[in-house]
């Protein structure tokens, strides 16, 4: 399955062999499960396991919380509450569920990041990074449908803002909006079809989770040090690699202890810290909230929406060359959807030809100030449009968009990167001790 | 005999080694014949060749027949989505007005979304009044009763004239329109914002007193849906 040459599964028996024949499907387990794996991998290599075990949990604890839910505008809120009042342990799966979001985006923040910092985008992982692009989609197309259905004033009017985006497209938008909402407001039907996709797209996360895994077992993993696997011969790449069982399912494993400690602290004390209360408010289309602000996840993005207002120089530029048909509001959307898609590109934008930002001196800085940047655009979100505010996500996107933009492909000219090790086992050896002479005889596990 | 072969589209295998044999003399023997023969057979049926044959055609009829048939298949289920019968069923609805005095404002949710019906002061009339109409950023009266859909937005453009005999004072004191923030659909809060009309908490739009945006991401004037007065105390919308 992996182009690092390893051993592959030989039945033995008679009966591995008879089924072998039929169905190769211990084979295809113990080659994705016995995939040689970088041994020098830190512990921002982690997240991945932690996002697999969110999406079943969020399955597992989704599917029992339908079993007790009504998506009817009159009776989702109360049967929001009757799960949390009546059904036996339901206050607590709903807690579970409704925090699960969080932690699967904090997982997906730091699996994004590591992979923007190590450049595990680059070069022959393109596909292995659209597809995450492309699940990080999904997961807030997800996180969002499921947090309308409990129907209470931010369900509500976080749908219209959110389905107003398209209907800022020009001259279709509001046939694409009234066909998304099926009426011209927020109403049953919307409810009724968020429901539906909001338990299927799930599954179809799940498809694609196998399809990147399936990309990145092809390549084989990146590294901290960015320098690929020896593929010379199968003693060379032994000494790069580790089985992942059981080293570095056994370290993943205690790394998702860690969290799920942390995890478990927040759903068992303190389950509405990251909601907003106005979500226990049953939905009321006469009156919006006060202070309207999505889910702490979506904060970032929707900064760079709020960011482009009609006063902003780029905004009324775009307005005059295109004749008036991308105004401020379509701008906005424009701009959220294109934090995305620059992300999404970075294969081919950033022109570097060292993939880890450990050997890239001025790069590190950069990328330094983007999370910084990500950090700062999460907090102006949260914070109403008005004041100093709108000034700060205006800087904040701008420097978004200039990182991948022109940051991004200047560095791989201008910058001179520092001496990368010849091969992952000088790098492991030199942090562990080894004895350098290629004997890699100690299993020792990674970190 | 080879445009033969080409329109039987070679499903007569005793042509085609002489095809074969024809096309690549080098080749001999029987073992040689069969690689020309399997290739000749796809180079029949390319559709790259500038002369079309028969199975050409049947490819592109059966892609094309296919691709309707898909489309037909899926619109259905696009089109699904799209408003049911009875969400579509217009309704108006009668809104009695005859309680509101000065300052107060009734708000009626109409086709599932919120209206705003305003008795306005004499000095929120003033406020209006006084605007230069070519400053707004949107100099429509965005105003469905009127028969001219680029009208001014003047005040006048924008109010709903009451009957005679209804006993308001001034005719154009009343306001009606959508509640729904023409920037992403928030609901706009009653006498507030920099103008004392409207405000949008969700991203800061500002409204006058006469529902005409004037500052934020908002880009058009809260929108007059059809409104009239059926007697002197009764708007009918829709």
């Amino acid at each position: 399955m992996a182009g690092i040459p390893h051993d592959h599964y030989e039945p033995k028996t008679g009966g591995e062999k008879w089924l072998y024949r039929r169905l190769p499907i211990v084979g295809l387990l113990y080659d994705t499960l016995m995939i040689p794996t970088p041994r020098n991998l830190n512990w921002m290599w982690i997240w991945g396991i932690v996002l697999v075990f969110t999406l079943v949990l969020q399955i597992a604890t989704g599917v029992v919380l339908v079993m007790h839910y009504t998506p009817h505008v009159d009776m989702a809120f109360a049967s929001i509450e009757h799960i949390m009042r009546n059904v036996n342990g339901g206050h607590m799966i709903r807690y579970f569920h409704m925090n699960g979001a969080s932690l699967f985006f904090v997982a997906v923040y730091m699996h994004i990041f590591r992979g923007l910092y190590y450049g595990s985008y680059k070069a022959p992982r393109e596909v292995t990074w659209i597809i995450g692009i492309l699940m990080f989609v999904l997961m807030m197309g997800t996180a969002f449908m499921g947090y309308v259905l409990p129907w209470g004033q931010m369900s509500f009017h976080g749908t219209a803002v959110i389905t107003g985006l398209f209907g800022a497209i020009p001259f279709v938008g509001e046939a694409v909006q009234t066909w998304l909402l099926g009426a011209s407001a927020v109403g049953q039907p919307a409810l009724n079809r968020f429901f539906s996709l909001h338990y299927l797209l799930p599954f179809i996360l799940l498809g694609l989770t196998i399809v990147h895994v399936w990309a990145f077992h092809t390549t084989g993993n990146n590294n901290p040090t960015g320098v690929e696997v020896r593929r010379t011969s199968k003693e060379d790449a032994q000494k790069d690699t580790l089985p992942f069982w059981p080293y570095f399912v056994i370290k993943d494993l205690f790394a998702l202890a860690l969290i799920l400690v942390v995890f478990m602290i927040i759903v068992g004390f303190m389950p509405n810290y990251l909601g907003h209360p106005d979500n226990y408010i049953p939905a009321n289309p006469l009156a919006t909230p006060s202070h309207i602000v999505p889910e702490w996840y979506f904060l970032p993005f929707y900064a760079i929406l709020r960011a482009f207002t009609a006063d902003v120089w780029v905004v009324m530029f775009a307005d005059w060359i295109t004749f008036g048909i991308v105004d401020a509001k379509f701008f906005g959307v424009l701009a959220m959807f294109g934090a995305i898609v620059v992300m999404a590109l970075a294969p081919w934008l950033d022109t570097s030809s060292v993939r880890s930002g450990r050997y890239r001196p001025m790069f590190k800085w950069w990328f330094a100030l983007l999370v910084v940047d990500f950090i700062v655009l999460m907090w102006v979100g949260a914070m109403p449009a008005e004041g100093i505010y709108p000034y700060i996500s205006l800087i904040g996107s701008a420097y978004w968009f200039g990182y991948f933009l022109v940051i991004l492909p200047l560095l791989g000219v201008i910058e001179k990167p520092q001496p990368q090790p010849a091969t992952i086992e000088d790098d492991f050896n030199a942090h562990y001790g080894g004895s350098g002479d290629g004997k890699a005889a100690a299993p020792t596990p990674a970190e | 005999m080879r445009l033969f072969a080409r329109w039987t589209g070679g499903f007569l295998p005793c042509r085609q080694p002489a095809i074969g044999l024809e096309q690549n003399p080098r080749a001999q023997g029987p073992l040689a014949r069969t690689g020309p023969r399997n290739m000749e057979m796809f180079d029949v049926s390319h559709a790259d060749d500038s002369q079309g044959t028969r199975r050409d055609f049947i490819y592109y009829a059966t892609a094309g027949a296919g691709a309707v048939a898909t489309g037909a298949a899926v619109w259905p289920l696009v089109n699904q989505m799209n408003p049911s019968a009875d969400v579509q069923a217009l309704a108006s609805i009668q809104v009695d007005v005859s309680a509101l005095a000065p300052g107060d404002q009734l708000t009626v949710l109409w086709q599932g979304k919120p209206v705003f019906i305003r008795y306005r002061t004499e000095t929120e009339i003033a406020q209006a009044d006084e605007v230069d109409v070519s400053s707004l950023p949107d100099p429509n009266a965005e105003n469905a009763n009127l028969a001219n859909p680029d009208a001014p937005a003047t005040d006048e453009n924008r109010a709903l004239m009451a009957p005679e005999g209804s006993g308001i004072e001034p005719a154009g004191a009343f306001l009606v329109q959508m509640g729904v923030c023409t920037h992403l659909g928030c609901v706009p809060l009653g006498e507030s914002g920099d103008f004392h009309g409207w405000f949008c908490p969700c991203h800061g739009s500002h409204y006058d007193t006469a529902g005409r945006i004037r500052k934020g991401p908002a880009p058009r004037n809260l929108p007059i849906p059809l409104a009239a007065f059926v007697d002197e105390t009764t708007i009918q919308l829709g």
